[in-house]
């Protein structure tokens, strides 16, 4: 038997699992995947900076918080790919890693002060999904919502930019503003995703179906549309088993189960191993 | 040593000597483009950990450190696979892979280990705060004189000690095999032998890394004082140095400071680490942002003022007024332009008159070089490439300003000497 609140948090994070996935299909064509992973890290220090200033854990002023620290830490790599010698790799490791370090100083600050108030912080590494309550699961719906919404009204231009940005721009459309657009959408999913799935693992959910959607089919449109329901699949499944068993982590058991649809899609799916493992074509004549 | 300064010695030498190592080894790294892997190795060795934990119900120090290697291999490679499949990107294919076996580890640990001695929480923010209690006892008799050490420092001091074997023994064989691979194989030196040595030195070190700073943190000690000490130096040696001493900046730091604010050490050593960053970007003599913006603003000004005096020069060729506001249409912000004419006063090229700027010998004979410079390259421009005469002005006036006197002697002769430019203007001799 289902509980009603257990209900709530089911369809609200399905949704989330649905827009990440068909957000992921865009972030992983423009290669997006690792500066996903560095903003979700990133996001630790404003989610506690916030904690801090309010004393309250409303969900809307948290997410503020760490919206702010996330695109601080995009900011700051893109600051460093431009005036530094150093690679964009090194700035992402760099941000990720300094900034999650900022944030567990603060956490653990913040829980030896207030030892009652603070407690259940964890829950935003790994995501809770049973300290959800009605109201976050709107917030989270309506942000979701959102992002698909803005998916469908641009789509073509989505499409045209994730796949030759500079044919885009040179057609005249705003490739640097639907590139930071994009941004958004990623930034806005990976907020989402913080109270089921956790700051460490938010990103993941980008990556993975649309990874494993790649293995079925070579199309955007059915790409978009497997990628979007094995993310649903994966994070209805990965709460629904995180609220059965206490022990249970959603964030890392969402993770787990969209890991197993990518295996079974490499596995099985008709561009993945089989295809891969054919010999390639004989060319008739070495080239030259 | 009473129990507060064995505590923090312990705690910073726990801190120490890994980040020592991370902090050599991610040199190398960063120069190869691998700076992501020791994420994904941190990342995905947990499970072997857990495994190795759970089948053998002991937290035994050799099987948690093979259960890790095995785990930290099996990333590397199933990474590599998947991207060699060619379906997959390598940046998605590196957060599939750690993220997915991430997950699983945390899972084990919180199924499986829940009332084990494993803390999950050392996983995000390490194990500096348990590493020392006192008197710890061995049982062999001869360890016991060591009885003080704490337990994962031996397995660290291994890591350091391989770390700086390998680099001193493999110096030279390193060092090309790092710059320059395909040189290195036809000579045979095997740098791919060196690669998967080095990649077994990077988890075997995140290994003992993790255990004192977690899985992310371990991240910072290794990319972090390489990319302080890429700011600062262009050779190797100099490199590992400044890394080394970033390194250890940070683990002095860190516990007296996380000590103070009552936090986490590990973040803290990341926070130190970022604020040594953060100031290396700042001020490092030649890659840093301040010496950068010094050398922009100094080559403003060189420009403004020799802008200033081939203006001066143009005017005085035509029997023009030097107007006080001149430059008005080259760009440059009034408070430059102040500046320029300032420096000229003092150098003693121009003089200030009732009607604004006079040139003076020396300055003559300086604005003479730029006018040089201007018409040569546009009678250039003119003759090898057709231009019409109202495209030559502008890459003349950009040119200019780089064109030194051998640069102009070269001209000068390939152009025979010619006595005016395409628009008839004299061009100044020497």
């Amino acid at each position: 038997m289902i509980e009603y609140n257990t209900l709530i948090v089911l369809i609200g994070t399905s949704l989330l699992g649905l827009s990440a996935g068909v957000v992921g299909v865009f972030a992983v064509l423009r290669r997006r995947a690792l500066i996903g992973d560095a903003l979700g890290h990133a996001t630790l220090p404003g989610l506690w900076i916030a904690f801090w200033l309010t004393g309250q854990r409303s969900l809307p002023i948290l997410l503020t918080g760490a919206l702010v620290s996330g695109v601080l830490g995009i900011w700051v790599i893109a600051l460093l790919r431009k005036t530094t010698r150093l690679k964009e790799d090194v700035a992402i490791a760099l941000v990720l890693s300094v900034f999650f370090g900022a944030g567990i100083v603060i956490q653990k600050m913040l829980q030896a002060r207030h030892s009652s108030g603070a407690s259940g912080l964890n829950d935003f590494l790994l995501g809770h999904a049973a300290t959800i309550n009605r109201d976050d699961v709107q917030l989270l719906v309506s942000l979701t919502l959102a992002c698909l919404a803005v998916v469908a009204i641009l789509f073509k231009e989505l499409k045209m930019v994730a796949f030759d940005a500079a044919f885009a721009q040179v057609q005249g459309w705003p490739a640097g503003r639907l590139d930071f657009l994009l941004m958004l959408l990623i930034a806005a999913v990976i907020l989402a995703g913080i109270p089921a799935v956790g700051v460490l693992l938010s990103a993941s959910l980008l990556v993975i179906p649309p990874a494993a959607a790649r293995f079925w089919t070579q199309r955007l449109a059915p790409m978009l549309a497997l990628s979007g329901g094995m993310g649903m699949v994966a994070a209805f499944v990965g709460t629904f088993l995180s609220a059965r068993f206490e022990n249970l982590a959603a964030g890392p058991t969402i993770v787990v189960v969209a890991g197993a649809g990518f295996l079974v899609s490499f596995l099985f799916g008709p561009h993945g191993a089989s295809d891969w493992m054919r010999p390639a074509p004989r060319l008739e004549e070495p080239a030259p | 040593m009473n129990f507060e300064t064995a505590y923090a010695f312990w705690t910073i030498v726990v801190s120490l000597v890994p980040g020592l190592a991370c902090a050599l080894l991610g040199c190398f790294l960063l120069l190869k483009r691998m700076s992501l892997l020791t994420d994904a190795i941190s990342h995905g060795m947990i499970p072997g950990i857990a495994l190795s934990v759970i089948y053998t119900g002991s937290l035994s120090p050799v099987g948690i450190m093979v259960g890790a290697i095995v785990f930290g291999w099996l990333t590397a490679w199933l990474t590599q696979f998947l991207a060699s499949s060619g379906k997959v990107t390598e940046d998605s294919s590196l957060g599939i892979v750690f993220t997915v076996l991430f997950a699983f580890g945390l899972i084990l640990i919180k199924m499986f280990l829940a009332h084990s001695h494993i803390d999950p929480g050392c996983v995000f923010y390490g194990a500096l705060e348990t590493a020392w209690r006192p008197g710890i006892r061995y049982p062999a008799p001869l360890l016991d004189t060591l009885r003080d050490v704490p337990h994962s420092l031996p397995g660290m001091a291994v890591g350091l000690g391989l770390t700086l074997a390998f680099l001193v023994l493999l110096w030279k064989e390193l060092k090309l095999a790092t710059f320059d691979p395909a040189l290195a194989e036809a000579m045979g030196f095997r740098p791919r032998l060196i690669h998967y040595l080095l990649v077994g030195l990077v988890a075997l070190n995140t290994v003992t890394a993790f255990e004192a700073v977690g899985a992310v943190m371990v991240l910072a000690m290794f990319t972090v004082p390489a990319a302080c000490a890429r700011l600062f130096s262009d050779r190797l040696p100099t490199m590992l140095v400044c890394a080394a001493g970033i390194a250890v900046v940070a683990s002095l730091l860190a516990y007296p400071l996380a000590d103070r604010l009552n936090t986490n050490v590990a973040g803290m050593i990341a926070v130190v680490l970022g604020a040594e960053f953060a100031l290396a970007l700042l001020v490092a003599p030649r890659y840093g942002l301040l010496a950068q913006g010094w050398r922009r603003l100094q080559l403003t000004l060189r420009i403004a003022r020799e802008e200033i005096l081939a203006t001066l020069y143009r005017r005085a060729e035509t029997g023009l007024p030097t107007a006080p506001v001149l430059l008005k249409d080259h760009g440059l912000a009034p408070l430059l332009v102040d500046w320029a004419s300032r420096q000229l006063v003092r150098h003693g090229y121009v003089t200030p008159s009732d009607h604004g700027l006079e040139l003076t010998e020396a300055g003559r004979l300086e604005a003479a070089s730029v006018v040089r410079a201007h018409r040569l390259w546009e009678t250039y421009l003119e003759k090898n490439f057709g231009l019409p005469l109202n495209h030559l002005h502008e890459p003349a006036s950009e040119m200019e300003h780089f064109l030194g006197p051998k640069a102009q002697q070269d001209l000068t002769d390939d152009l025979q000497a010619p006595p005016r430019d395409p628009h008839g203007k004299e061009i100044p001799g020497k």
